[in-house]
């Protein structure tokens, strides 16, 4: 990522705000969004981007984060639905090139993908990497 | 009609018992097992206890034989994707959500949900088309609407003011029954003239009222 982007994180938890920080210091322009402001205190100290609170599923929230300027929109709250539905209204209503939808609930994966969003379904990923990582620590032992 | 409502509230506890009533078959999808006890004891309906925007509990629901499905939970966005998954995974044909944010009626539309109603939006437009009548009363309809009573007070604005009742382009279908002027109620003549301050107590058919309103008050619902 030599170009430096606009990207909106929807959702500044733990995974939002190691993204939105990392974005960061690797040179983006970027804006996160979360209606509770103490969670911005999770943000790196390099962070230059820009907060704002507010309910992200609000339509009001979403045009003051500019995210009709963004190149990219990561949706990462603690809500699937949240996420399902702010991916949709990124890519049809802000017309964002490139978003990506955090699934938590694996049996929610399917639909979103059937609703043409790009998922990344966290808790799969972890599994995988327990299973993978289990595995290796066994051959280790034998 | 099969239907399928998802939501805890008053909303969805009135609804399910009109359409019960009018003889559709019901479920009711509640997340909160006391509200959901509560349901099944008050209504004719299937209760199923759980989260009614999840692919499982709307097969539970037996969504893909439903012929419609409201959601009306207090979330924008469990209504929508509770709809979607209801029409992509399910194929349920009528899909029915409320919105609370108004600026999300159009986008839920654009998904394609059937219809998105927007409370806010209904009470805000009632609230307002209130406050410009303020000097209507509706009393009440007789016989399932076909004739309405309705009062109003003349102001100041009212074009009707200083004519009579013959020099009014009243319509067919509507009657000035009463004058009460102050304090003293009279049925009108022709050569009745009108006064600011009057309470004209009205009788219309539905179709006449909103042209008989213009007259009496310049002013178009």
């Amino acid at each position: 990522m030599k170009k430096s982007l606009y990207i909106a994180v929807i959702g500044c938890g733990r995974l939002g705000s190691i993204l939105a920080s990392n974005f960061s210091k690797q040179g983006h322009k970027v804006v996160v969004i979360d209606q509770d402001n103490s969670t911005f205190n999770h943000l790196s100290e390099e962070f230059s981007g820009f907060p704002i609170t507010g309910n992200t599923a609000e339509m009001n929230v979403l045009q003051a984060a500019k995210l009709d300027k963004a190149q990219v929109a990561i949706a990462v709250t603690g809500k699937d639905n949240l996420n399902i539905m702010v991916s949709q209204l990124a890519k049809t209503v802000f017309k964002v090139p490139i978003v990506l939808t955090r699934i938590l609930d694996p049996a929610r994966e399917e639909i979103s993908q059937k609703l043409g969003l790009t998922t990344i379904t966290t808790t799969k990923i972890s599994a995988v990497a327990f299973l993978k990582t289990l595995q290796e620590q066994l051959n280790i032992n034998s | 009609m099969r239907i399928i409502l998802i939501g805890d509230d008053n909303l969805v506890y009135f609804l399910s018992k009109k359409f019960v009533a009018e003889k559709h078959q019901v479920t009711i999808i509640n997340c909160d097992p006391v509200t959901a006890r509560k349901f099944s004891h008050q209504i004719k309906a299937t209760v199923i206890i759980g989260d009614g925007t999840h692919p499982t509990i709307l097969k539970e629901a037996e969504a893909e034989k439903a012929d419609l499905i409201l959601a009306l939970t207090a979330h924008d966005e469990d209504n929508l994707v509770a709809c979607q998954i209801a029409q992509q995974h399910y194929g349920v044909p009528r899909t029915i959500a409320l919105v609370h944010d108004p600026a999300h009626q159009q986008f839920f539309e654009q998904m394609r949900i059937s219809v998105a109603f927007s409370a806010t939006q209904i009470l805000a437009n009632l609230i307002k088309k209130r406050a410009d009548f303020e000097d209507i009363t509706n009393f009440f309809a007789v016989d399932r609407g076909q004739i309405g009573v309705t009062e109003v007070i003349l102001n100041e604005d009212s074009p009707a003011v200083e004519k009579s009742l013959q020099n009014l382009d009243l319509p067919a279908g509507a009657l000035i029954a009463c004058i009460i002027r102050q304090g003293q109620a009279f049925v009108p003549r022709g050569w009745s003239h009108l006064e600011v301050g009057d309470r004209l107590i009205l009788i219309s058919q539905p179709e006449n009222y909103d042209q008989l309103l213009e007259v009496l008050t310049g002013k178009v619902e």
